[in-house]
């Protein structure tokens, strides 16, 4: 178990980062992700700690470019660090991005021992996005992006992402 | 410890990455079915995101290489040091899953390892990819299964894959002197002591997907020193395609 580290970032800053988002889940901002592990003014420059949520993250670059161009419309200087360790986990997701990204159609990550289950195929527990119902069965282990899987729902028959666990 | 012999030892792991990484993008659209295209896509993403990685590092200790992406893409094909498991051909659907289980099981053993290195940065990597690696290892592994132990032409196929790809599996094992000497500095993963694991897996897997075993003694090895088989070239021509016609070119 790794526990979960609070990212340091100054008070001030929270708003600028709340307006970056998710390239590929435009309803998560980079906090709701919990990539920003660190954000700190130092002499009128900001630095930023970034954790990719996967190795291969096309969205990494995007947002690191989006975090300088948010700071720089408010003239300010952003210097952005990609951070590996330690490697960024579904705990870091917050509790309203979880309720956001439901409500976008994406099933969030269950704990780690439930999502094994899922994936392997024993239990049926996650939830349509569509209709909510938990008959619902696993396409593949990979599905749009890395960080998800496809799933299908076998009562309303529409298919839908889930998240999947990582620790 | 010298700073080439690190640089070498990270284009050991990274090339594996890389070159099996191009192999799996060039099924991109052209997958059996949709979620196994965007599935082997996603694999070939994990590993070169993995690889990123390492060859960043790889660069911060080359004199000859300002980035990675000259480390990756501007070296000569004896410069490569990927082993020659991976850099095999597609030919059919059972090779891409025999290639792609053969190592998982191989590399799953390794980045658990490489978790323990005594080394920063690769310690890192490592711990991101572990999940990474444990996904790869089950969907190859379900596939192998399923072509086994599915129809006659499957499984014949599957058996071929097998049968054919397995004289390239010793390889994996062998240790370098600069190797050894990492080893012992706790840097590096003894790659040695994951044979018979390694095996162990593979028969049990394969016996479950009614697959014989194969029984050659014969190994051929070499990629390591940068002795690569026939495909290496083809490979690489495309791989660099870019790079050597519009030099310094970027996204
Ligand atoms: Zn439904």
């Amino acid at each position: 178990m790794t526990a979960i580290v609070a990212p340091n970032i100054d008070p001030h800053l929270i708003e600028t980062l709340e307006k970056v988002s998710d390239p590929e889940i435009p309803v998560l901002s980079v906090l709701d992700l919990g990539v920003i592990r660190e954000a700190i003014e130092k002499d009128g420059k900001i630095f930023i700690k970034l954790t990719p949520t996967y190795s291969g993250c096309p969205a990494m670059d995007v947002i690191s470019d989006d975090l300088k161009a948010a700071f720089r419309e408010e003239g300010k200087v952003a210097e952005v660090t990609l951070v590996l360790s330690p490697a960024w986990t579904t705990d870091w997701l917050s509790e309203a991005g979880k309720q956001k990204m439901e409500a976008y159609g994406i099933a969030p990550p269950l704990s780690a021992t439930a999502d094994k289950e899922v994936l392997l195929g024993n239990q049926k527990i996650v939830k349509c996005t569509h209709c909510r119902s938990s008959n619902t069965r696993l396409v593949s282990q990979f599905g749009s992006t890395a960080c998800k899987a496809l799933f299908q729902c076998e009562d309303c028959h529409e298919p839908f992402d889930y998240f999947k666990c990582l620790k | 410890m010298e700073k080439e012999h690190l640089y070498q030892y990270i284009l050991g792991i990274a090339d594996n990455n890389l070159i099996l990484g191009q192999r799996l993008g060039e099924l991109c659209g052209h997958g059996p079915n949709l979620e196994t295209d965007i599935a082997l896509t996603n694999i070939a993403l994990d590993l070169l995101g993995q690889t990123r990685s390492f060859y960043q590092y790889a660069a911060q200790l080359s004199d000859d290489y300002n980035s990675e992406d000259d480390v990756a893409f501007l070296r000569k094909e004896r410069e490569y040091r990927n082993v020659l498991l991976l850099e095999q051909p597609n030919r059919h659907f059972g090779f891409v899953i025999g290639r792609q289980f053969l190592f998982d099981v191989f590399n799953y053993l390794f980045i658990q390892q490489l978790q323990q290195s005594t080394d920063d940065t690769l310690r890192a990597v490592a711990n991101k990819a572990m999940k990474e690696v444990s996904y790869h290892k089950r969907f190859s592994s379900d596939w192998v299964k399923r072509l086994g132990d599915g129809t006659d032409e499957s499984h014949a196929k599957m058996q071929e894959a097998i049968d054919d790809l397995w004289r390239y599996t010793n390889e994996l094992f062998e240790l370098s002197e600069i190797d050894k000497e990492l080893v012992k500095l706790g840097v590096a993963v003894d790659v040695s002591a994951l044979k018979e694991a390694y095996y162990a897996e593979v028969s049990e897997l394969l016996t479950e997907a009614t697959l014989a075993i194969p029984q050659d003694q014969y190994f051929q090895k070499g990629g390591k020193q940068g002795i690569h088989t026939e495909h290496m070239g083809y490979l690489l021509a495309d791989l660099q395609y870019m790079q050597r016609t519009y030099p310094n070119m970027n996204w």
